[in-house]
């Protein structure tokens, strides 16, 4: 990151000229060539190259048991090392059996979002029915990829009960890959995050206990509120409130939970 | 006979650009901005055709901070007058807040023509709705949701306006504001900055921000928030103008000079690094 280089502008701003900038820094410390904003360069023409792309954070979660989904996700906005807002929602409610959670740039996640609910609602009209989870999955990963050479800078997960009344949750990259899974996070958290749901809800690295039980609702609920304040104690992205969905027959609840603030 | 443009020698003898193109080429030097939408995508034509495009690659013109927040009863907005160019201050009575309607502002930094640019696109749709004279007028959260569609359609042209706007209006009876900026992001929220107000202005916002707030408190709270902004910003003027959507509608003020403080120890001695406080 360039932030607190010297000579780097605040965004909008032009840049200040390093070769009449004052003195206190060694012009040309720190340098990476591979960061445009670097001006240090000596060689470097002194105009900024514009960036369709920005990293808002959030981490997100979709956690499945038998007969439920738990989506959560955060809703700080952050931008560099500033926290423009504390309240956008990054999960939407797809059908009564499937919300969608998405991190990355707030922008793309928006118009992603919108496009989802204009395909589902077409699909509605046409076929007199909600779409199916599965059909959600493929048609998520058929708009991401629909974009491979401008990607939407999303990071999502998809979570749902399908057509038997099972829980299952999908993950995605930036360019449509998905696999279904029984948890799975996403986001700036993501590496705070999995390797407890592994643990917690698919008990890899425990030893074989044939009492052991699926986690049912509620505790699971408990472990998704622990694992997000643990993660916002680290992570600078992750923070404020989260916003937890239970699906379920009886259809999606919200929650909502306050993380710390700062 | 029409002249045609050549985009060097090479090219001469290969192929012209096209000829709608040329019709509206006076000097060699094509200005994206301000010409028409069909000429624009002659010049991505003429890009293909191996010609150069022109874009706002950075910005010139440059407003700084722009401030607000949502009261119980309204919402309060706030900018200096001042547009730079570089760390000239170069316009020191331009106003960058533009009244869209009855009940929205709107107020921007960044890419100066830009934002009088994208004013001039918000004046044509409030003008049609005018037209249909219905009673009905197209609602901030409308022109806020505008604003951020035409602003992601450009930035995925790779040719942004190079902005930062919040957009205040009260409509339903509730006071809105809300965020756009060059790359599309959008949020509404009860206190927003842009620029350098966002690092020194927000946590003061955020510190002031009560439910109950009133605009007349607003406009007080605003008005130290760009003080101390004017103390720090070196983009900054001293003369500011607020500006506050209400039921009633939008008031924007005359241009108001700041009163300032410069007998502060730190402002005549200079900070020093064994000082407890810089500031």
């Amino acid at each position: 990151m360039s932030i607190l280089q010297p000579n780097a502008s605040v965004r909008g701003l032009p840049n200040a000229d390093p070769r009449v900038a004052s003195s206190g820094f060694k012009l040309g410390e720190h340098h990476d060539p591979y960061d445009p904003l670097d001006v240090a360069h000596p060689a470097a023409p002194l105009s900024r190259h514009f960036h369709p792309y920005e990293d808002n954070g959030g981490t997100v979660l979709s956690v499945s048991g038998g007969d439920y989904t738990i989506v959560a996700s955060d809703t700080r906005l952050g931008s560099g090392y500033s926290v423009p807002t504390r309240y956008v929602s990054r999960v939407i409610k797809l059908t009564d059996k499937a919300v969608l959670a998405s991190s990355g740039m707030h922008t793309d996640i928006a118009i992603l979002h919108k496009v989802l609910r204009i395909r589902l609602t077409q699909y509605r009209h046409r076929h007199r029915k909600e779409m199916s989870l599965e059909a959600i999955s493929q048609l998520l990963s058929t708009i991401l990829y629909y974009r491979r050479f401008q990607p939407y800078y999303t990071f999502n997960v998809l979570g749902g009960i399908d057509e038997n009344g099972q829980g299952w949750s999908y993950g995605y990259d930036a360019i449509g890959s998905h696999e279904k899974v029984r948890a799975v996070c996403s986001g700036s958290g993501q590496y705070l995050l999995q390797p407890v749901l592994d643990n917690q809800v698919e008990f890899r690295q425990m030893a074989a206990d044939p009492t052991r039980k699926e986690l049912q609702l509620e505790p699971c609920v408990e472990l998704v509120k622990d694992a997000f304040t643990s993660t916002c104690e680290r992570d600078i992205y992750t923070g404020d409130l989260v916003e937890i969905c239970r699906i379920t027959a009886k259809g999606v609840e919200m929650e909502k939970f306050e993380l710390r603030a700062d | 006979m029409e002249k045609v443009i050549y985009v060097n020698e090479t090219d001469a003898q290969r192929k012209p650009l096209l000829p709608s193109a040329s019709s509206s080429v006076m000097s060699g030097l094509r200005l994206t901005a301000g010409v028409p939408l069909k000429d624009r995508d002659d010049s991505v034509l003429a890009s293909a055709a191996g010609a150069p495009v022109k874009h706002t690659s950075r910005p010139i013109v440059t407003g700084s901070s722009v401030i607000a927040m949502r009261c119980k009863d309204g919402v309060v907005m706030a900018t200096d007058t001042l547009a730079s160019y570089g760390s000239l201050a170069r316009f020191r009575q331009i106003s960058r807040l533009y009244k869209a309607t009855d009940h929205c502002v709107i107020g921007g930094g960044g890419d100066m023509s830009d934002f009088f640019e994208l004013c001039e696109t918000v004046r044509k749709e409030t003008t049609l709705e005018y037209c249909y004279d219905d009673g009905h007028m197209i609602t901030a959260s409308a022109i806020h949701q505008m604003l951020a569609r035409i602003m992601y359609n450009r930035r995925n042209k790779m040719d942004p306006y190079w902005n930062y706007m919040l957009v205040a209006g009260w409509q339903h009876g509730k006071p809105v504001l809300g965020y756009v900026d060059l790359v599309g992001s959008h949020f509404v929220s009860e206190v927003i900055a842009t620029g350098y107000g966002e690092y020194l202005g927000l946590p003061l916002l955020r510190k002031a921000y009560r439910e109950d707030i009133t605009v007349e408190e607003g406009k007080k709270v605003l008005q130290q928030i760009l003080t101390v902004l004017f103390y720090r910003d070196a983009r900054t003027i001293d003369r500011i103008q607020i500006a506050c959507v209400t039921e009633k509608g939008v008031e924007i003020s005359e241009p108001t000079k700041l009163e300032t403080e410069w007998s502060y120890k730190a402002f005549i001695s200079g900070a020093r690094a064994s000082d407890v406080s810089t500031w």
